[in-house]
């Protein structure tokens, strides 16, 4: 009987979900475990509907076994599309938010709750859906294997989703132990260890029963990330529960140890989840959708190998003029200036992919936005290192300059390269001939770049005025602002910065319509991209 | 020596040289002469289906 299994263990968490609701030792928990026990018997009811009580040889016979596992990433593009829009939109309504502190709906939607929605919806609610589908997408077609694992990889999506609505309903809850990037407190990081363990081993059963001799590199740099976010995520996770039904706990370390720690996390949750990752996704999909193998393979290795090694050291450039010793800032800085040079070899291998077909960028947009994305890695990796410089971090540091360097990656090269994939996976994964609209890549593609640029130079011109407000002294050695007075200083670009936002969350709303009928099989009658070939479509 | 000391230590001495060796070892094989056949063909796969 098929869904037999599945269903009785959902029902299961839901009673257990229901038994913390009922012993729970603080409200908040109490509150929590609700969530979970509707969220749970809502799954529950949905799967008794799908149970078949077929005998168990008919049911086999009509699951196929064979061909690639390419229904639970069908689920994984809706799901970071849909995830997107929602993190984008949270993004506008923070930077709004920040303008306007009228708009500081308490308790529930007080900025220093949303603002962690934002952060971890747009990271590990649209990257990292994106990020599982692509890579179980890419492993499979790259290992001429079917995923490792039977249902497993429903459990890694669904798993995930669950984690992600446990984190987005904590952080509004007022739940979480003040870790950037890991706010969700000990009971989901250890539901987000299994999840993570499953997917692991989806992935590498996956490489160990391929058919192709030869790992490709992207498989590299997706291995990297799901092994050492594991790492970082335990580690930087170790923590006491004061109670077991009950939601706070105590880090294990304490002081410069536990703010190391955290910036040894933090930064590698850039480097190996925004980074690696989604070079495992350049690797793959610039070379498919130009038609040709990547510039330089023995580069690839190197980027990968010098990436692997450089990265994880440069975490305490966050920790600039702090408690830190000396030696382990200075440390950060060297490493993350070493950085440039993986970086940029990445990105001239990514750019120089193009080399023959640069008709491409004026005639597919989704060429161009993969482009665009690559010159979006090289741009932030730059800014990042001469950023970490201590010098320059007097300047830059807690100022929005900060906030601009980190959106022009997070939305350049991580939002771009993205939605490239999802144009290039939609019409594949649903075999239709081509996208709804190529035109609406077009306008998708304008308002994501305008917006970011928007974001970008506002964000620069803030931070800069910013930093040399605080730090301005008249002839007697007083500050000549006070706080608040920069906080003012600051209005004009915070609304602008919303706009540059709202252009990007324009462009992913046009991207959510032109996917959605993609996918219910319409095709917009439209004149095609001038120069490009008459039916457009991604490369065969 | 306490812990802390020692493991510090090690990390930048012997640890240090063994991850530069082995970067530079990576480094060398990857552009040792007759690599390139191979790492052409490699590039090749994703090419190669669907």
């Amino acid at each position: 009987m098929k869904f037999m299994t599945e269903t009785i263990v959902l029902a299961l968490g839901a009673f257990i979900a229901l038994l913390g609701a009922a012993f729970a030792q603080d409200r908040l928990f109490e509150a929590h475990m609700w969530v979970l026990f509707f969220v749970l018997l809502a799954s529950t009811l949905f799967m008794v509907r799908r149970i078949s009580f077929a005998p168990a040889v008919a049911a086999k016979s009509s699951s196929d076994d064979d061909g690639y596992f390419d229904e639970v990433i069908k689920y994984g593009v809706i799901a970071t599309v849909f995830w997107g829009v929602v993190g984008f939109l949270v993004g506008v309504v923070v930077a709004l938010q920040l303008a306007f502190p009228d708009l500081n709906i308490e308790p529930w939607l007080n900025f220093g709750r949303t603002r962690p929605l934002h952060t971890s919806a747009v990271i590990f609610a649209f990257g990292g859906n994106a990020l599982i589908a692509t890579s179980f997408y890419v492993v499979q077609r790259t290992s001429r294997a079917r995923l490792f694992g039977g249902n497993l990889g429903w459990f890694v999506f669904w798993g995930y989703q669950l984690f992600i609505v446990m984190a987005a309903t904590g952080y509004l809850l007022g739940i979480t132990q003040g870790r950037e990037y890991a706010e969700p407190e000990w009971y989901v990081d250890l539901w987000l260890t299994v999840v993570w363990v499953c997917y692991l081993i989806a992935f590498l059963g996956t490489i160990m029963t391929r058919k192709e001799p030869h790992i490709y590199v992207a498989n590299w740099f997706f291995l990297s990330f799901i092994v050492t976010i594991a790492m970082l995520h335990i580690v930087n996770n170790l923590a006491v529960p004061v109670s077991f039904l009950g939601v706070k706990s105590y880090s294990a370390f304490s002081g410069v140890q536990d703010a190391l720690t955290q910036w040894w996390y933090g930064h590698n949750a850039v480097g190996f989840f925004l980074t690696a990752g989604f070079l495992g996704m350049m690797y793959y999909f610039i070379p498919k959708q130009v038609n040709r193998p990547v510039y330089s393979y023995r580069l690839s290795i190197i980027h990968f190998w010098a990436l692997i090694f450089m990265y994880i050291w440069a975490g305490p450039h966050h920790l600039h003029y702090t408690a830190l010793p000396d030696w382990a800032q200075t440390l950060g800085m060297v490493f993350s200036i070493m950085l440039w040079m993986p970086s940029w070899g990445g990105m001239i291998n990514g750019l120089m992919t193009l080399s023959g077909a640069w008709d491409k960028i004026r005639t597919d947009p989704i060429v161009r936005m993969m482009v665009m994305a690559v010159a979006f890695y090289g741009m932030a990796t730059f800014e990042g290192p001469m950023m970490s410089i201590k010098s320059v971090n007097s300047l830059s540091h807690y100022t929005d300059w900060t906030i601009g360097h980190v959106h022009s990656g997070a939305l350049g090269w991580n939002g771009l390269i993205t939605f490239g994939a999802i144009y290039f996976l939609v019409p594949k994964l649903w075999k239709r001939e081509r996208l709804y609209s190529i035109r609406m890549v077009n306008w998708h593609f304008w308002l994501a770049t305008l917006g970011i640029v928007v974001y970008a130079a506002v964000m620069w011109v803030a931070g800069i005025q910013q930093g040399l407000m605080w730090r301005e002294y008249d002839e007697q050695g007083f500050l000549v602002y006070s706080f608040a007075e920069t906080v003012a200083a600051m209005f004009p670009y915070y609304v602008l910065r919303a706009v540059g936002g709202g252009l990007f969350l324009l462009g992913a709303l046009i991207m959510a319509y032109n996917v959605t009928m993609t996918i219910l099989g319409y095709q917009r009658d439209e004149a095609p991209i001038p120069g490009a070939a008459p039916a457009l479509q991604p490369a065969e | 020596m306490e812990t802390y000391t020692a493991m510090r230590h090690f990390a930048d001495s012997w640890g240090l040289l063994a991850m530069t060796l082995f970067f530079l070892a990576v480094v060398v094989f990857t552009l040792r002469p007759g690599a390139r056949k191979a790492a052409e063909r490699a590039a090749e796969i994703p090419l190669k289906e669907d």
